[in-house]
């Protein structure tokens, strides 16, 4: 990875270059090309539409778990059930638990930030119809799907300053730094591996998982 | 030269409609010749016998202007695993790595992984907008982002989720299924590095939101100094325009990380002082460990080869001597060595890795096997320049557990039958 955002490499860019840019590229300063142009503040408040755990990027309005069950019944039930348990194969939104032989992570079992259901129902939700809703109709949307998980209570109203303090259970199960390398295989070349004790453990073959990969695409249903 | 109607007939598009009205011409005029010629058997298009197409003019240029495999090659295409996902929209399909000779997939091959489906963007429509921690908010169009200095990288884009299938079990007997999530192309376009000093990074600029413009408006944090470190946004796909399919018109490419990343359709770029956790960071592309806890940001690929022949889909045909052959490739450069095993990992032998060998890209890499009949266990294993060794399944089960769904790097195992059928296994 580059070395340009490495301290020493800053204090030696500060030292011999003050006029260079703050972080690497290539020597050229601000604006050398000159291409394109400044968007505007309306350009860019339609396009930013990204919020932060911090609650940065979330709009004004506000939307309650009552309003969010109506809504919910008209767009989202379809797909994810009257209460969160997902139909077919979408997802499922509410219950669940990440113990047991088939974890279920859900918005309550899983995810660590309550700002992000709304920044997804924001930009992605309806399946069908992304980008269809107002603010104040995502913000009770995301109301009711904490209210179906039990994390805010009935009256909750969700507002730009409630949701980023909706306290999330899984929060702290998360890792944000990679551990890898977490396996130190060595490059052994002969007599690895016992061989009384090479046994294949479990086969694709019998299995009917496998789509067929000669003729027309396989439209085998789900398992 | 005047030359006759139906002087000739294509068996190579007579699928097509002009192809089927030229051969019924050509039928017409040439009698049962030609009927001959589609159905050739391969006593009669061999020697001493001259076939039919070598008998007759073949079409001229620009009979198709833009080009198409021969019919002959037509189960070579991407397929997905219907089971899999609710719908096609937020699904994912397969590169048939069987059947891909070099390091290069073919840009009707390339892996697809969709979160809203695949957008149709007009380029003179599209913008990218660059703002945020920087001196100098930019919006471009694309002719305006083709204006800058270019560069043409190859590198492989693998879906993390590749292998995810195989945790708990091996449980699809293709390679195609096991394996297609990665594809390879050389990519053309602009560094991020050079747009990024257009518009000049604040000092507490340190991570950004990278946005597609897709119905998924698909979204990623991604560290800053990744972004100056290598990556590119693109608009070039070997020898073409990027496919609709890869984000036509501009997609990042973040070299040797996760395909999740490299996000199609790019639209905007928002540079910030702390990560947004979006839902494909959080909910998604996380990876639930054993003991419950959960990893995030695991963006790098680790080193992973597979035997790409023989494989389900090609087995080998009796005994004798066959070339082992293979992919490997590694996030975090190149590749150093790939050992090949045929006796399920007891001994291992060095393959030879055929040029070019270049960095986060993929490798070929191929091996002499003299086999006698018997049942084998193929395997390959990589190593790359930072002398990281692809685990074994195993190995990455004791540590992870089986839930983790990303980042199985594993070892492949191919078993071969005495029938020369070949089928996955995994190893105890």
């Amino acid at each position: 990875m580059s070395s340009l955002l490495r301290k020493p490499a800053i204090l030696l860019a500060l030292v011999f270059a003050a006029c260079a840019p703050a972080h690497g590229s290539d020597a050229a300063p601000p604006g050398h090309y000159g291409y394109g142009r400044a968007p505007t503040p309306a350009e860019i408040e339609g396009w930013a539409i990204a919020a932060r755990p911090d609650g940065q990027g979330l709009p004004p309005g506000k939307g309650s778990v009552d309003e969010g069950a109506e809504l919910y019944m008209e767009q989202c039930a379809a797909c994810h059930g009257t209460f969160g348990e997902g139909e077919g194969r979408y997802p499922k939104l509410a219950g669940g638990s990440l113990k047991g032989e088939r974890p279920e992570p859900t918005v309550g079992s899983y995810w660590p930030y309550a700002t992000t259901l709304w920044d997804y129902i924001n930009r992605a939700m309806p399946f069908p119809a992304p980008r269809s809703l107002e603010p104040d109709q995502v913000y009770a949307i995301t109301a009711y799907v904490l209210n179906l998980n039990n994390l805010v209570p009935n009256d909750f109203v969700a507002d730009r300053n409630t949701l980023p303090k909706v306290k999330m259970p899984n929060h702290d199960a998360f890792i944000w730094q990679d551990p890898r390398p977490d396996t130190a295989a060595s490059a052994c070349m002969t007599n690895c591996v016992d061989p009384a004790k090479v046994r294949i453990e479990s086969t694709a073959e019998g299995k009917d998982l496998t789509p067929r990969t000669t003729g027309p695409l396989d439209d085998m249903q789900p398992k | 030269m005047t030359l006759p109607k139906g002087w000739r007939a294509d068996p190579d598009d007579a699928g097509t409609a002009s192809g089927r009205r030229r051969f019924l011409l050509g039928a017409a005029a040439a009698g049962g010749a030609l009927i001959g010629a589609r159905a050739a058997a391969a006593g009669e298009a061999a020697p001493p016998a001259d076939p039919e197409w070598s008998k007759m003019l073949g079409p001229g240029v620009v009979d198709r202007p833009y080009g198409a495999p021969s019919q002959f090659v037509k189960d070579v295409i991407r397929r997905n695993v219907p089971w899999l996902t609710a719908g096609t929209e937020s699904s994912v399909s397969f590169t048939p790595l069987q059947d891909q000779p070099g390091i290069i997939t073919a840009n009707g091959l390339f892996f697809e992984r969709y979160h809203g489906g695949r957008a149709s963007v007009d380029p003179a429509q599209h913008r990218l907008m660059i703002h945020g921690l920087v001196e100098r908010p930019l919006i471009l169009t694309m002719d305006e982002i083709k204006r800058f200095p270019s560069v043409s990288r190859i590198h492989f884009i693998e879906c993390p989720a590749n292998g995810g299938m195989e945790w708990r079990a091996a449980q699809l007997n293709s390679l195609q299924f096991t394996h297609g999530m990665v594809s390879c192309a050389e990519w053309t376009g602009v560094k991020l590095s050079t747009l990024l000093g257009e518009v000049g990074l604040k000092t507490d600029a340190k991570w950004a939101l990278v946005e597609g413009a897709d119905a998924a408006h698909m979204t990623r944090s991604l560290p800053v100094e990744k972004l100056i470190d290598d990556c590119l946004l693109v608009y070039g796909q070997n020898g073409e325009a990027l496919r609709p399919e890869q984000g036509f018109p501009l997609r990042l490419i973040v070299p040797g990380w996760q395909g999740n990343v490299n996000i199609k359709w790019l639209r905007r770029i928002q540079i910030g002082d702390r990560p947004w956790f979006s839902r494909e960071e959080t909910s998604k592309y996380t990876e639930l460990m054993a003991d419950g806890r959960i990893r995030g940001f695991t963006w790098l690929i680790y080193a992973k080869s597979v035997i790409t022949f023989p494989c389900p889909e090609k087995p080998v045909k009796g005994p004798g001597l066959y070339e082992i052959r293979g992919f490997a490739w590694s996030g975090k450069g190149r590749i150093a060595q790939v050992d090949v095993s045929t006796d399920g990992g007891i001994n291992w032998q060095r393959a030879h890795l055929q040029e070019p060998v270049l960095p986060k890209a993929l490798t070929r890499f191929t091996h002499e096997w003299r086999w006698d009949g018997k049942p084998a266990l193929l395997q390959s294993r990589a190593i790359d320049e930072t002398g990281f060794v692809q685990p074994t399944i195993a190995e990455l089960r004791a540590v992870r557990g089986v839930n983790g769904i990303y980042n199985n790097n594993s070892i492949q195992t191919w078993q071969v039958k005495p029938d020369g059928s070949v089928f996955d296994v995994q190893l105890a």
